[in-house]
């Protein structure tokens, strides 16, 4: 079902002529509202009266995550205070999480996309979805539930770390959707399939987010539990999930053009490419009211196709994503950095810098192990000061990044010693093949 | 009047412990004593040589962390009852023994090696019980 065909199914002229407007429109109010982006664009030798509309978009200068550190919380917030009413984050490259803030307004607009993609999926007012992202600061739980919500369907928030609990209500009260992370979803399979529940389900989609995900997943999911599974996308920075979604099609992520206006550029070059390139995603927020961003870099490498789909959208879709332009990680739906481990390391008495981040994925869940070379000065004679720097470590990296890690000791030496900091991680999950 | 133990940091791997051991016979080391503290995923090896500088040397050389500490090396009597009057002795004085091995070494008794976090003042109550302890001279 297409929720607002007057807008998913636009032709090509008339999704141009409205994001020229709206870009008009963002452009002034940053201008005038964020003093960040007037000092860039001053800087750029740009006014607004400059945009008049789409075509004039590379002349913006991008926006990255840097910028969001320099102006953390909110200097990058286009109301004032008093006109926000919600904020979310997600990891940061430092101790520093990235934000977002949001209007009321840009919580209607963001549980409409959400219903959008709910109904991409088939998913009506008499569905009974179970939301199993967490709800907090993390924009997975509260996205997910308000777009579940707006579109009439029947929420049960059921957040993340209790499957019993969760496969428990899914059986009782008839869910027939659910809305989690793709590793979560098949650690549910797992669970249902040994407890010999499958057949004791109604469950008929899943919409899958927040971290990348393969076809043989995909195909694992709906064969094991007979059901449709819709790739979501979303990042928090924009938003948070349901920027973009996969319709029954599969052919790439719908991305609701009348909100965000997505480009790729050349990440090394730093220019906007012709349509159809590979490159990496830029999405400039059209709509949103709280901190809109210009021109964001996603750091995700993907192609966008601008034919109209089989299911009768005209929104242009994301095509799969085929890695990103700088090291982050996605690990059980956590973005994570490198710097972020090294940093949460260098905390440690004792520990040398040298390790290396392993993640891999064992049974359908994202594994991370972190090995640390025993260098001379934090070698003891004695195993119980080892196995304080083993938790140790895995304290501080809880902190730090909000996951459980292994941490493995080994020799000195025992690890290739690099320059480059993404040398420090071998991901063994192929999720961009 | 301690002994030098050397240990080693091994990661738990297949033929490890065999390849750091040939390394020193390579190097002409005399093992007078091995123990291993292992766990799942490493262990720690600790050995007497009588030449334990020469030893961790090698072992650096080869990449491994190596260090030298000094133990106690205990001749425990050779009667029933004699190991737990000993750890008896060191308790009763408030030390804590961070673990004992025992070792491999000809004459009298069952000598055993202990490291604790006062090996001074361990060693001074034991002889002045009238147990032996050894030296480095008396490992040949």
């Amino acid at each position: 079902m297409i929720w607002n065909e007057a807008k998913e199914c636009m032709s090509r002229d008339e999704i141009e002529s409205l994001q020229s407007a709206r870009l008009v429109k963002v452009v002034n109010r940053v201008y005038h509202n964020v003093e960040y982006y007037r000092k860039k664009m001053q800087a750029a030798g740009l006014e607004p009266g400059d945009i008049k509309g789409i075509e004039d978009l590379d002349k913006l200068p991008y926006t990255t995550y840097q910028d969001l550190r320099d102006t953390y919380p909110f200097g990058l917030a286009a109301v004032p205070k008093s006109e926000l009413v919600r904020v979310h984050a997600s990891s940061g490259t430092t101790g520093k999480p990235k934000i977002a803030a949001y209007t009321r307004r840009d919580i209607e607009i963001w549980a409409e996309c959400v219903a959008r993609c709910l109904a991409m999926a088939g998913i009506t007012r008499d569905d009974v979805i179970q939301v199993g992202y967490g709800y907090g600061l993390f924009t997975g739980g509260l996205g997910a539930h308000y777009g579940a919500e707006y579109l009439g369907a029947l929420v049960l928030p059921m957040s993340t770390g209790n499957t019993q609990k969760l496969i428990d209500m899914m059986i009782d009260c008839g869910a027939t959707s659910i809305a989690c992370t793709p590793s979560y979803l098949l650690h549910v399979a797992e669970d249902l399939e040994k407890a010999g529940l499958v057949d004791k389900i109604k469950l008929k989609s899943a919409i899958c987010g927040a971290e990348p995900w393969t076809n043989e997943m995909r195909d694992q999911m709906e064969s094991r539990l007979h059901i449709k599974a819709y790739d979501i996308y979303g990042l928090t920075e924009m938003m948070g999930p349901g920027v973009a979604c996969d319709c029954e099609y599969h052919k790439g992520l719908h991305i609701w053009e009348d909100h965000f206006l997505p480009e790729i550029i050349d990440p090394t070059t730093q220019k906007q490419l012709p349509k159809g390139s590979d490159g990496e995603l830029v999405i400039t927020n059209l709509t949103k009211e709280g901190m809109p961003l210009i021109r964001y870099r996603t750091k995700d490498l993907t192609s966008i196709e601008y034919d109209k789909c089989e299911c009768g959208r005209t929104m242009a879709r994301i095509q799969r994503f085929r890695g990103r332009s700088d090291d982050m990680l996605i690990i059980r739906g956590v973005n994570v950095f490198p710097s972020q481990v090294e940093a949460a390391l260098l905390t440690v008495e004792g520990t040398t810098p040298h390790y290396m981040l392993v993640v891999d994925r064992v049974d359908n869940t994202d594994t991370l192990e972190v090995q640390v070379e025993v260098a001379e000065n934090v070698f003891t004679d004695e195993v119980k000061s080892l196995e304080k720097l083993s938790k140790a470590v895995h304290d501080k990296l809880k902190m730090a990044i909000g996951l459980n890690a292994k941490v493995k000791l080994v020799e000195p030496n025992g690890l290739e010693h690099f320059d480059g900091k993404s040398k420090h991680v071998t991901d063994k999950r192929k999720l961009y093949q | 009047m301690f002994v030098k133990q050397i240990s080693v940091f091994l990661e738990n791997t297949e033929g490890r412990l065999e390849e750091l051991l040939k390394i020193l016979a390579q190097g002409g080391v005399n093992l007078l004593s091995a123990s291993l503290a292992d766990t799942m995923e490493y262990g720690v090896l600790r050995l007497l040589s009588n030449e334990p500088e020469k030893a961790k040397q090698i072992l650096k050389d080869a990449g491994f962390a190596a260090r030298i500490d000094e133990v106690i090396a205990v001749v425990v009597p050779d009667a029933v009852g004699s190991l737990a009057k000993v750890i008896g002795m060191i308790h009763a004085a408030d030390i804590n023994i961070s673990y004992i091995y025992g070792l491999s070494i000809d004459g009298e008794g069952a000598p055993i090696a202990i490291k604790t976090n006062d090996n001074a003042k361990a060693e001074k109550l034991l002889n002045a019980a009238g147990v032996k302890t050894l030296g480095m001279e008396d490992l040949v």
